[in-house]
């Protein structure tokens, strides 16, 4: 192609994304318009009651999941088969099969077994909030487990040497250098998972809770305004989003400031 | 097992569609992710605005939170433009259609960054030399980058594509028939929960591990051109 025709095209490109983001603003403006947001003020006071079990759901998951992610991952990097396996098929279930197929499986599956039924484990599994958390728990530890695995691989072999070297136990090693380093090599993608799990909460409404988006599917039934609803809510979740990622930074920032280049 | 034996025929279907939903998101996430790869490198700072809230909003939003919008708001918002254009009737996307949108905006999003990332990790030597032998700069970028781009994005583009086959169990919600769908008609209708999911979360499993293998070979291909790492 010569430079012509190619300074030709440039400009049609550039006409045609013009055009196309003008088009583009008029339908949201027009959409703006039309939206009835009387709906939206009479029910954000719900939608924030959502937002709460939201948040509630995915902090209680996000903690107790760090808990089991923590020894399962130190399994995983284990040299002995009998600990490394069986890590490695929890992880590998539970993130090659969606978190809705888990969350169903425990709710509807566990609950017809005898075995469950009559067991003293039957006032849980009978509830759907207890099924959820089981399900986002135990989804999250799979992930936060291999995320720690990676770190843990990460931490530079030098100063595990050197750890060695200066008589450390393997404990104390572990301890003292590697998962210190870890956590902090492992935060930025930490990080990512605990916003990936605050999305995949909103499948806790596929079995009736009440959470953010459960809330606002309760709400439509009622008015039949999908637009203005779920809007709404997606706004909420933007807000809870950045302002938890907004936070993280900080904190890595804090932890790996020895690491920043001096003032 | 013999309750699930019935249902292997709805499976396979269940399952053709979880592949075709798959692959209908894939191909339009991969057009919105090298656009808006490309707009966010672009010297226009109109286009660099418009991808950076295309990525913000959709990142920011649950998946299920996703399709829902887009499978019912896209009914109201379809039979007020028919209304205005003067038909009086109910329009509305099919789940699959509305499936696809979905699925695809979200892999787009993330496909912009893998996209980004690998345009720039093409050595600025190699682009210097195609403009010095009196390439322009969309031969450069034809010849010079793009090849290149598909190979240096491929590992970031396979675990996108394992998180939206995972993704595509979220259709279900609006009635697509596919493998979650099936299961949960399985299951209403035997009472044999466990066996119905266990058997859904099998194939998803198969596919993942499908996808992984097809991943792996990928590279390898892509990669054939390059030194082997030999440590």
């Amino acid at each position: 192609m010569n430079p012509a025709t190619v300074l030709l095209l440039a400009r049609l490109g550039r006409a045609a994304l013009y055009a196309l983001t003008a088009l583009i603003v008029l339908g949201i403006c027009y959409g703006l318009w039309i939206l009835d947001y009387g709906v939206i003020f009479q029910y954000f006071g719900r939608l924030l009651v959502g937002a709460v079990l939201t948040i509630e759901l995915v902090a209680i998951s996000v903690l107790i999941g760090f808990c089991i992610a923590l020894p399962t991952a130190l399994m995983r990097v284990s040299t002995n088969p009998w600990l490394r396996y069986p890590a490695y098929a929890y992880i590998f279930y539970f993130r090659g099969t969606p978190l809705l197929v888990q969350i169903f499986f425990i709710y509807h599956g566990l609950g017809q077994l005898d075995l469950i039924r009559d067991g003293i484990l039957w006032p849980i599994f009978k509830e759907a909030y207890w099924c959820v958390l089981i399900a986002f728990t135990l989804n999250t530890a799979a992930y936060s487990a291999e995320i720690l695995r990676g770190a843990i691989q990460a931490v530079p072999r030098g100063e595990i040497e050197a750890a060695r070297a200066i008589g450390m136990s393997k404990a104390l090693a572990y301890r003292r250098i590697i998962l210190p380093r870890a956590l902090r090599i492992g935060l930025p993608a930490y990080g990512n998972e605990i916003v990936l799990m605050l999305k995949g909460s909103a499948l806790a409404s596929t079995i009736t809770l009440l959470d953010l988006t459960g809330m606002a599917r309760t709400i439509i039934a009622r008015t039949y305004t999908p637009v203005e609803i779920f809007l709404a809510a997606g706004l909420i979740y933007i807000v809870i989003n950045y302002a938890f990622a907004y936070g993280w930074t900080r904190i890595e920032r804090r932890v790996n400031r020895y690491l920043a280049p001096p003032a | 097992m013999e309750t699930v034996l019935p249902y292997a025929n709805l499976f396979l279907l269940g399952t053709l569609m979880t592949i075709r939903l798959a692959l209908g998101a894939l191909a339009l996430g991969l057009v919105l992710g090298l656009l808006g790869a490309t707009a966010k490198l672009s010297q226009d700072p109109l286009a660099r605005a418009l991808a950076e809230i295309y990525t913000r909003i959709v990142r920011g939003i649950p998946e299920l939170l996703v399709v829902l919008l887009i499978y019912f708001g896209s009914a109201v918002a379809l039979t007020r433009l028919a209304e205005l254009l003067g038909f009086d009737r109910y329009v509305e996307l099919s789940p699959y259609v509305a499936g696809v949108l979905a699925l695809g905006l979200m892999f787009g999003a993330y496909a912009t960054e893998v996209f980004r990332g690998a345009i720039l990790a093409v050595p600025k030597g190699q682009i210097e030399a195609a403009r010095a032998y009196g390439m322009g700069p969309w031969l450069t970028f034809r010849r010079i980058t793009l090849p290149q781009v598909w190979r240096l994005a491929l590992p970031g583009l396979g675990n996108l594509f394992l998180v939206l086959m995972k993704d595509t169990a979220l259709v279900s919600v609006i009635g697509l028939g596919e493998i979650m769908w099936v299961s949960k008609i399985g299951a209403e209708n035997t009472k044999n929960a466990i066996a119905f999911y266990f058997v859904a979360s099998l194939i998803y499993l198969a596919l993942t591990v499908v996808t992984m293998r097809g991943q792996f070979h990928l590279e390898a291909w892509a990669n054939r051109g390059l030194p082997r790492d030999t440590r």
